[in-house]
């Protein structure tokens, strides 16, 4: 076992009165890890909570030795923490290049916009496109982009393949390994079990706010009831418009 | 689906038929006397100048903090107020016929330059040490900023009383100019509307050319998102009350330039601006630009044209603005030019 580069303890968040995170607790080490879950589950709030977006948490998030819980989310994305969030939230206003240009350029993981559009070609011949006129494609693209211009240790993702069609999700699965390959850490948010499963052998089933098993990719390929049992899917099916 | 856009067709055809009255009324009076009519739209011009300077700066920052700053007027108020203080005591200017010394392009100049900038320092410390830690809490913040405006009037006539004061435009510049058959006053005419041009096109190159532009751009889309991108958005936050206070200084010294500086013009500017912004759409320059031209011409042919035969009702010309506002608002919830939070 590696050493953990992040290390979740004790987090709960609240909205309003519902407990959406209950005590939750993992960590993360080199290996890509992967969260999965039903709708609602918390998946998504965990992820604004780890990056600082939302102040009403408590507990303890540390990034390779350094607490990040009561920091701007500017002091953890220049911990080495890059976002990928849901929806991707690109800027409207801006155009593909625009959203290149305002990372502040810092670290040194060696990304530039140039090596962006080397990744990603596609987005190079659209760089003055409105990011509202992109497909979802390349949006996706965009938003990991942009992410990488912060010269992150560890990507995090939530549910990069919502909303795309499966033939981009796989190139999208392919790019995202790619990375991973070349020493970015990863932590994924996933519905989509295949999607989840291509990407992390590790997996954390999340359930009603907390964590509620860590099992492996192979185990839950082949497992029809935890499959069902942890996400009330049918197992494995093709991704689901939602 | 249907009913609701039968709700909005429905004002759009009442609203046509009076649009057009008033643009007719507007042209038959006008065609009485072409050199009225003609002097009448420069006052709306300059006006809407003068209006564009102020509601540029709170449309920035309602469009990048989604604060409404109820102390923009007291912003503007307050530097016209500097600026007159300067221009007396360091330069002994005064508006006496008799007595007073005229001012040079240096005594008006320097003053109004250390009031933008006590005011642009004066409106970040207000963002630092009362909105800041107030940040989403639109309510928290527009009580906040009134509590603020409602202090600094009572002080500012405490300290410079109720009367209508005037800052001195430099004795050397022309008083009027010639245009198109009639004279107009040279400060209202090229001073105010260059400054409103310039500031108009500078803010534009800065929003679209360069990464602060673009930052703030992406803040008033996703601010979070632009935190969470290693930008720190509480400086942006900051650069940008910095510059819509100062051009609510910069107006607040144009305006008392060319009308007067006098209590009361806090609230009259603060609504001024709501209007310009509600019309022309939250954060938008665009829609300032707009809003600015749409409220300084109704302000102004209302003043002159509305009487019909014996009837005078130019007292009600006030009334005619929020009637704009409702008409644009029937139309476009918006303003012409808002999109949604």
């Amino acid at each position: 076992m590696s050493e953990s580069v992040l290390e979740v303890k004790d987090l709960n968040a609240f909205y309003g009165r519902a407990h959406v995170l209950q005590d939750v607790a993992f960590t993360v080490d080199e290996r890509p890890v992967a969260i999965i879950g039903r709708n609602g589950m918390g998946k998504s709030t965990l992820c604004q909570v780890i990056m600082g977006m939302l102040t009403s948490a408590r507990g303890s998030v540390r990034f390779r030795g350094q607490e990040l819980m009561g920091k701007p989310p500017y002091r953890i994305a220049r911990e080495g923490l890059g976002f990928v969030p849901q929806g991707r939230r690109l800027f409207p206003s801006l155009s593909t290049d625009e959203h290149l240009q305002i990372i502040p350029r810092r670290g040194n993981g060696g990304w530039t916009p140039k090596r962006v559009y080397e990744t990603f070609p596609r987005l190079a011949a659209r760089k003055s496109t409105g990011a509202a006129q992109l497909s979802g494609g390349e949006q996706q693209m965009l938003a990991i982009g942009r992410a990488l211009l912060t010269n992150p240790k560890l990507l995090i993702m939530d549910e990069p393949s919502e909303g795309l069609a499966p033939n981009i999700v796989e190139s999208v699965i392919d790019t995202i390994s790619t990375l991973a390959g070349q020493g970015v850490g990863l932590l994924v948010v996933e519905q989509n079990l295949g999607v989840a499963t291509a990407l992390a052998e590790r997996q954390l089933v999340m359930v009603a706010g907390r964590i509620a098993a860590e099992t492996t990719a192979k185990e839950l390929i082949g497992n029809i009831d935890a499959q069902r049992r942890f996400l009330g899917v049918e197992p494995l099916a093709p991704r689901r418009s939602s | 689906m249907s009913s609701r856009l039968d709700v909005r067709i429905v004002p759009r055809a009442f609203l046509v038929l009076p649009g057009l009255a008033v643009v007719a009324w507007i042209a038959y009076k006008g065609s009485q006397d072409a050199q009225i009519f003609w002097i009448v739209t420069l006052n709306g011009l300059t006006l809407a100048a003068l209006f564009f300077v102020v509601a540029a700066g709170f449309t920035l920052i309602f469009g990048l903090m989604r604060v409404v700053n109820m102390a923009h007027g007291s912003l503007y108020l307050l530097a016209g107020y500097i600026a007159f203080t300067l221009q007396g005591s360091w330069y002994g200017v005064s508006g006496n016929l008799l007595s007073g010394t005229p001012a040079t392009v240096t005594s008006w100049v320097v003053p109004m330059i250390i009031a933008i900038i006590v005011i642009g320092a004066a409106g970040v410390l207000m963002q630092q040490v009362f909105l800041r830690w107030n940040q989403g809490q639109d309510l928290r913040q527009a009580l906040i900023t009134i509590a603020i405006s409602v202090i600094l009037a009572d002080q500012m006539v405490a300290h410079f009383g109720g009367i209508a004061e005037s800052i001195q435009q430099p004795a050397t510049w022309p008083d009027s100019v010639s245009l198109l058959g009639v004279r107009y006053g040279f400060f209202r005419l090229v001073v105010v509307v260059g400054a409103a041009l310039a500031i108009g096109a500078v803010l534009f190159l800065v929003i679209k050319r360069t990464r602060f532009g673009m930052i703030i751009r992406a803040g008033v889309d996703d601010r979070s998102m632009v935190s969470a991108l290693g930008v720190n958005i509480q400086l942006v936050f900051a650069g940008a009350f910095f510059i819509g206070a100062l051009l609510a200084g910069l107006a607040g010294v144009l305006g008392g330039t060319m009308i007067a500086v006098q209590p009361g013009n806090d609230s009259a500017f603060l609504l001024d601006s709501l209007i310009v912004v509600i019309i022309g759409g939250m954060g938008s320059l665009g829609g300032a630009a707009i809003g600015s031209i749409a409220l300084g011409l109704v302000n102004s042919y209302a003043d002159v044209y509305l009487k019909f035969g014996g009837t005078d009702l130019t007292n009600y010309a006030i009334l005619l603005t929020f009637v704009l506002v409702v008409a644009v608002l029937a139309v476009r919830p918006l303003g012409l030019f808002g999109r949604p939070a």
